[in-house]
């Protein structure tokens, strides 16, 4: 028990006196997880978009693919980027195993699935909920689609959001393609399991408190954004 | 027949609808009915539920697929021009899951309209004056089908179809929208209304089309209608009985 409490005593000294390790590891967590989000929504939003409003051979094939993509194990994800960008895999003239880069790749394979699912079943609801006006109206495509998107944007945050408490816990696939190097690939995730490991829990306890903190403040801006859109019955 | 031309196109009646069949699935539901829908006339669909009346009006606005017959607006056949005139009010509106303005913006940025004073004026006409900021699915039964109607007033159509405009509203709603119609009758529009409210097709109503089971029984001046139905399924529809 005094162990305990002297790692959670040691770890918000670590948090209010700013460690200089502690946020290097926090930032670069921070950037590796939202360039991988960013670029997933990129893919994400227009591919789920493309596969809810038209109709084309192998459609339901693909949605099966995608939504099976959603329980992806993150470690067999690890093992196929390792193996793709590796020295002696197809893709090892690139030099990216063991940087940031793979684990953005890592985490984008990981979370595009989720992104693709989840949008394709939020603008297929609501175009079927606006085709019969829409048809009537004579809206073109492109500003039909600009409006699913508008009026979904409280439903699309909700994926963007579990996209991104996808990709910020993920250790898996990142401590495989990123090696876990000091000041290069330690993420929290990963920092947390290896110092766990050595014994240093007031590190890796600070740092699941931050990982803690980050996913309840994601779930509080959830929570309050669709009471605020349901009491506006935008969802 | 199949060039449209602007003069033309200003102009979508008389709209002639000739031997139409439409079917959903394996339902014949419009089986070969013809009728003429006069410019500037305020024709009332009636019939029992299932007779096809919806679906009648949706195949005019071009969102159902015709399986036989065609129709024609001025003898032009429907198309993208053409629908950009017409206007549809749905039985149970489709609001967008915005508040009211940007519900009216939406339109006009669809339909290229410009003018916030007219999206003003026409939210003032359909009593919703004031209401911009509200979110639209939370108004009531009555406000939302004003609101439905202010969207297609926006568009300031050629040919009105209305389909059970006024079912479950409140006199008010009501009365506001019956007035709405004879007012854009007057301006020159064409409406086509579906209703079970023989009091209400009296009142609007030059012309009647009485659909039975996916056909027109007859079509005919209003007043002759309803002094002298020729259908002895008109005169049990009338009389309030049960058409089998």
């Amino acid at each position: 028990m005094n162990i305990l409490l002297e790692a959670f005593a040691k770890s918000f000294e670590l948090v209010f006196t700013l460690n200089e390790d502690l946020f290097e590891i926090l930032l670069l967590s921070l950037k590796v997880s939202g360039i991988s989000l960013l670029l997933s929504c990129l893919i994400g939003l227009p591919l789920g978009t493309f596969l809810a409003i038209k109709s084309f051979w192998g459609k339901d094939a693909f949605l099966v693919l995608f939504n099976t993509m959603m329980g992806l194990p993150p470690v067999v994800v690890g093992l196929i980027v390792y193996l793709l960008v590796s020295r002696s895999g197809p893709f090892g003239w690139l030099g990216i195993l063991y940087t940031p880069t793979a684990m953005i790749i890592a985490q984008m394979i990981l979370i595009t699935p989720i992104i693709v699912s989840l949008t394709s079943q939020i603008i297929e609801e609501i175009s079927q909920e606006y085709k019969s006006l829409f048809a009537s109206l004579v809206v073109p495509s492109h500003k039909a689609i600009i409006a699913y998107l508008f009026d979904a944007r409280y439903s699309i945050l909700t994926v963007v959001l579990a996209g991104f408490g996808r990709a910020i816990s993920e250790v898996g696939a990142v401590i495989i393609v990123g090696g876990n190097i000091d000041h290069l690939t330690r993420v929290m995730t990963t920092t947390i399991a290896l110092e766990t490991s050595k014994g240093n829990l007031s590190l890796a306890l600070a740092l699941g408190i931050i990982l803690l903190s980050i996913a309840l403040t994601t779930n509080f801006i959830l929570i309050r954004l669709k009471i605020r859109a349901k009491r506006r019955m935008y969802v | 027949m199949y060039k449209s031309n602007k003069k033309n196109l200003m102009k979508l009646t008389p709209i002639e609808v000739i031997d139409l069949s439409v079917s959903l699935g394996k339902d014949l539901i419009l089986d070969k009915v013809s009728c003429s829908i006069k410019n500037n006339s305020i024709t009332a669909v009636i019939g029992p539920n299932g007779a096809g009346k919806s679906i009648f009006l949706q195949t005019i606005n071009g969102l159902t697929n015709i399986d036989n017959g065609k129709i024609t607006f001025n003898k032009i056949y429907n198309n993208d021009e053409i629908r950009n005139k017409q206007a549809m009010v749905f039985q149970t509106p489709t609001l967008l899951r915005r508040n009211v303005k940007s519900n009216m913006d939406f339109v006009s940025n669809v339909k290229n309209k410009n003018g916030k004073l007219i999206i003003k004026n026409i939210l003032k006409r359909v009593g919703l004056e004031g209401y911009d900021n509200k979110p639209a699915r939370l108004l009531s039964g009555g406000e939302k089908q004003r609101l439905s109607l202010a969207r297609a007033l926006l568009i300031e159509p050629s040919v009105l179809l209305l389909d059970e405009p006024t079912a479950n509203l409140d006199p008010f709603s009501l009365k506001l929208i019956e007035e709405i119609i004879l007012e854009e009758s007057k301006k020159g529009a064409t409406i086509i209304l579906t209703t079970h409210d023989m009091a209400q097709a009296k009142r609007l109503a030059s012309d009647i089309i009485f659909f039975n089971k996916g056909k027109i029984l007859e079509q005919t001046d209003a007043n002759v209608f309803f002094r002298n139905p020729l259908t002895k399924e008109a005169k049990k529809y009338i009389n309030g009985e049960i058409l089998l």
